[in-house]
């Protein structure tokens, strides 16, 4: 609706300043607003959810912090914990508040600090209204494991459901749920299927289906074969109640909330709960440097036309660059860069750099990335990358030489049995793709998720819980994190935990480490 | 796109999970607390107290890989001179270019420092004191009753306007108009626009002129009708009515005598000082009406305001007795002892004139501890009173305390002891266990 009247009111207006000075209004958001969504959706085809623009202030940033930028959340001392150390932090003078955040949602809010200049409302619009939220409604991951029509609901929900827990069964014994499900909630997500709706209807049909065949290609004569006797039997029924459970199952919050027997229907259910919102977020570490550098670059190049327009004035524009290049600054590894990368900085690098090659290419962009080199269509290219790729794969694609030489990277070899750490690329024409490879290995999430796995139930004993950690020497678990964590998961399960660290390539028990519920 | 303000929204979203944070850590806040305390003035207690936790109490574990052993890469920037095959020096842990430094912060669980709270004053003390209760206050609780709290008591015609109940008024104006046919403005309204409408009529037939006749006559009717039935009448009036309902009150009075004679050096008054001020803190924290009265005395007793009892100072002889008098006196003409609680506090280093040991026990013993509901002698130690282990006050008072339970000795050499001598006073325990 709100589209159609500025289509109306835009061409009366377009032409002039949208604003001078610092301070703004309601209506200067709505005429700024107005003028980048021309640019967003006209200029750079963008296509994103309804915008919702919420004021708050620095205050209530603080309570958006803590929350991952939820407007709902439910209660428990671990967002306390979180909000304590941001406003430690803040009061400090440690750290600055972010001038936005906007969450994954239909329709997407974005929140605006109301300490924000004219100028930095109208950049985060561009950054966070259409930038972040291009890139929610399109990339791959997002599309695929988040819902966001629902989430705002679900998050009602969720927090009427505990607080109701809270009321009828005491607040320690909800938060003794909450407290082993938070820990165990990074292993609490289905990493393959995403979230893919179970239809009940098509579920029928295929079984019905199924048996139909079965009844089709029924043949008497099978049944009069003798079946195998004795041991083989038992372990059939092992690996036929294994099946049953779903075994083995690496959601480990999944797995308890459908099968862990001493569980009351309500603690089922937060189980589920804290489950639901760990898949929510769970795509967004693996295109941070991506959404990050789409958004940032989104902001440049609107802030840039609009100035072009003659839309902002000088200093506005000047207040643009300068906060942008605070936010892009990548400071080397012995400048307080450590080996982190600024997801600012490198995005919005490689982002740039795409759109060189696609419109000024030079002969080692053409070697190196034959297919885009001089397509003439950067925002095109740029608009497919955010859609399909995630940080790693982004990286192994699009890292081109170029960037690796502007960011000056290089890789250390760091190797426990030497005493010394050996540097074995730079940026030359030998190490780029050691580099590239290396980097794009940093952004695996194979490589920042471990990988643990239920893999056997003791059905016919004690019901001990047997789970398994695949990696390799030298990458074991934290133990003493591992301990705590392990009993949080033996007081949902209710019986006996049992952890080994396996080696991937051996077989090989690295590690045991085991849990007793409470008695 | 819509544009909300959320700033008029209330703020303070957190402040629940603030509390569970408290909550959750208190043993450890408490323990903070307490430290903070020992360490600092307690004249500054309650006022902008940053206290540190250990981020154990407040731990997040979760299931994390670090690196400990073998192989890894690691990606930089910012290269400025190395190049391929160059050697580097391993930076000590801790260092850049040691990665996360996952395998430091491996060691210590999650690697997180310590953590640091605000607290209100409230929040404060509140943890300060927890469980700890001034004793026997029960006991006369119900003897004391006199400020009264406002009660609701039913309704009335008549009150302030602040107290009128809209929604009963308002029912009962309604029922009068409706009974008394009060007709709505409504009606008026739609006559008087018929009546406008035939008068244009022009011109008009007999029959709507006798319309006309009868709707004037109506007009006038319903007029009179609106301006004799009020909207709202004076019968419809109530309000609500309160009543003062008395209210048990508990009035005590807290007695502070402190030795500030030659013998006591400034360390000893420091740590009597210490320990009333803690009193003071607690009692102003715990009761609405606490009175205290500060005596301090040398070689004679004088009332002294809070001032001039902590700060000025004062040399002399010694005797006890000479307050304890004093006590009784104004106990006896201002705080009699059937109205008041009354508990006494008392620090000395144990030296007394040798002659007065014996008045001061038995004045201690047949005048004072008959009206008091309890009484503290905390003994500085160190002084050079000492006799065969003890001073010839703490023997005497010793001798008292075995057969009065409401008689407690201490003793104190170091300013961490104390809280714990405090605390051990006043812990709530000691009244439930008698209870």
């Amino acid at each position: 609706m709100d589209q159609i009247i500025s289509g109306g009111g835009t061409p009366a207006r377009s032409g002039g300043l949208l604003y001078s000075g610092n301070d703004w209004n309601f209506q200067i958001i709505r005429d700024c607003y107005d003028a980048i969504e021309e640019i967003a959706h006209g200029e750079l085809g963008l296509e994103t959810y309804t915008n919702r623009v919420e004021i708050i202030t620095s205050e209530q940033m603080l309570d958006v912090y803590t929350a991952h930028g939820m407007p709902v959340g439910y209660k428990h001392w671990s967002f306390g914990k979180r909000f304590i150390g941001h406003e430690n932090a803040y009061r400090r003078g440690l750290m600055g508040l972010a001038y936005e955040v906007v969450i994954n949602s239909d329709p997407c809010i974005s929140y605006l600090m109301e300490e924000n200049s004219a100028t930095m409302q109208a950049l985060v619009i561009a950054h966070a209204a259409f930038g972040h939220n291009h890139f929610f409604r399109n990339n791959r991951l997002f599309r695929e494991w988040t819902d966001p029509s629902d989430i705002l609901d679900y998050l009602e929900f969720a927090r009427g459901y505990i607080a109701r827990c809270e009321e009828r069964h005491g607040h320690r014994a909800v938060e003794r749920v909450l407290d082993a499900a938070h820990a165990l909630q990074n292993q609490g997500v289905n990493r393959h299927s995403g979230a893919r709706k179970l239809d009940l209807k098509a579920e029928q049909q295929r079984a019905k289906e199924r048996r139909a065949y079965e009844d089709s290609v029924f043949n008497d004569l099978w049944r009069t074969l003798p079946t195998e006797a004795g041991d083989a039997a038992g372990a059939a029924e092992g690996a036929h109640a294994r099946r049953l459970l779903g075994l083995p199952e690496e959601n480990l919050l999944y797995f308890l909330e459908k099968n862990a027997p001493r569980l009351a229907p309500w603690e089922r259910e937060i189980i589920r709960i804290v489950r639901m919102i760990a898949q929510y977020f769970y795509p967004q570490p693996q295109v941070k440097m991506m959404n990050e550098g789409c958004a940032t670059w989104v902001h440049v190049y609107i802030m840039r036309r609009l100035h072009e327009l003659g839309r902002i004035d000088d200093a506005a524009y000047l207040e643009v660059i300068h906060s942008t290049s605070n936010v892009i600054n990548q400071p080397g590894f012995d400048m307080g860069g450590g080996a982190s990368f600024n997801p600012y900085a490198l995005g919005y690098a490689m982002m740039t750099d795409i759109a060189r090659i696609c419109t000024e290419p030079t002969a080692e962009d053409r070697e190196w990335f034959p297919d885009i080199a001089g397509n003439g269509d950067a925002i095109g290219t740029l608009r497919h990358a955010w859609a399909e790729y995630r940080d790693e794969s982004f990286i192994q694609q699009f890292l081109s030489p170029k960037v690796i030489r502007d960011f000056r990277m290089f890789r250390l070899s760091d190797d426990t049995a030497q005493p010394y750490l050996l540097v074995d690329a730079i940026h030359d024409e030998a190490g780029y793709r050691d580099i590239r490879r290396s980097l794009a290995r940093v952004y695996d999430p194979g490589t920042f998720y471990t990988e643990i796995e239920i893999v056997d139930v003791d059905l016919l004993g004690d019901r001990t819980l047997k789970l398994e950690h695949r990696t390799r020497t030298g990458q074991l678990l934290q133990a003493r994190d591992a301990r705590q964590t392990l009993d949080y998961l033996a007081a949902l399960w209710g019986y006996g935990v049992v952890l080994n660290e396996v080696d991937t390539q051996t077989g090989a028990v690295l590690a045991t480490h085991t849990a007793e519920p409470a008695p | 796109m819509d544009i909300i303000d959320r700033r008029p929204n209330p703020h303070g979203k957190n402040l629940e999970n603030r509390r569970r944070v408290l909550q959750r850590a208190r043993s450890a806040v408490q323990t903070a607390v307490r430290d903070a305390v020992a360490r600092g003035k307690i004249r500054e207690v309650g006022q902008g107290n940053a206290i540190s936790v250990p981020a154990d109490a407040l731990h997040e574990p979760s299931l994390h890989r670090v690196f400990s052993e073998g192989m890894r890469e690691i990606v930089l920037t910012g290269n400025r001179e190395f190049s391929r095959g160059d050697r580097l020096q391993r930076p000590p842990s801790g260092g850049a270019g040691q990665g996360s430094g996952a395998g430091q912060a491996g060691e210590q669980g999650g690697g997180e420092d310590s953590f640091r709270f605000v607290l209100s004053r409230d929040e404060f003390l509140d943890l300060f004191f927890d469980d700890l209760e001034l004793p026997d206050l029960l006991k006369r609780e119900i003897s004391t009753t006199e400020n009264g709290v406002p009660a609701r008591a039913g309704l009335s015609n008549e009150g302030a306007p602040s107290h009128l109940d809209l929604g009963r008024t308002m029912r009962r104006s309604i029922a009068r108009r409706l009974g008394l046919g009060r007709p709505k403005p409504v009606e008026l309204q739609e006559v008087e626009e018929r009546i406008a409408a035939l008068e244009a009529l022009r011109p008009a037939s007999a029959e709507e002129l006798e319309e006309l006749e009868g709707l004037r006559e109506r007009r006038g009717m319903l007029r009179q009708r609106l301006a004799r039935i009020p909207w709202v009448d004076p019968v419809d009036l109530r309000f609500r009515r309160y009543t003062i309902t008395p209210q048990p009150a508990t009035r005590a009075v807290m007695f502070c005598i402190m030795d500030v004679s030659g013998s006591m050096t400034e360390r000893m008054k420091d740590l009597a000082k210490q320990f009333f001020l803690l009193l003071h803190v607690f009692l102003e924290r715990r009761y609405k009406k606490v009175e205290i009265v500060f005596i301090r005395h040398a070689e004679s007793a004088e009332e002294v305001d809070e001032d001039t009892f902590f700060h000025d100072p004062r040399t002399g002889g010694t005797i006890v007795s000479s307050a304890l008098e004093l006590m009784h006196t104004i106990q006896r003409e201002r705080f009699p002892s059937a109205n008041w609680n009354i508990y006494v506090a008392q620090a000395s280093d144990g030296d007394n004139a040798s002659s007065d040991t014996t008045r001061t026990a038995t004045l201690l013993r047949d005048d004072i501890l008959p009206a008091v509901q309890y009484y503290a002698y905390i003994e500085i130690t160190g002084s050079g009173a000492v006799i065969r282990g003890e001073t010839d006050l703490w023997r005497s008072y010793r001798a008292i305390a075995d057969e009065n339970d409401h008689l407690a000795i201490r003793q104190v050499g170091d300013r961490k002891e104390i809280f714990p001598v405090f605390r051990d006073l006043f812990s709530r325990q000691r009244d439930t266990a008698e209870a």
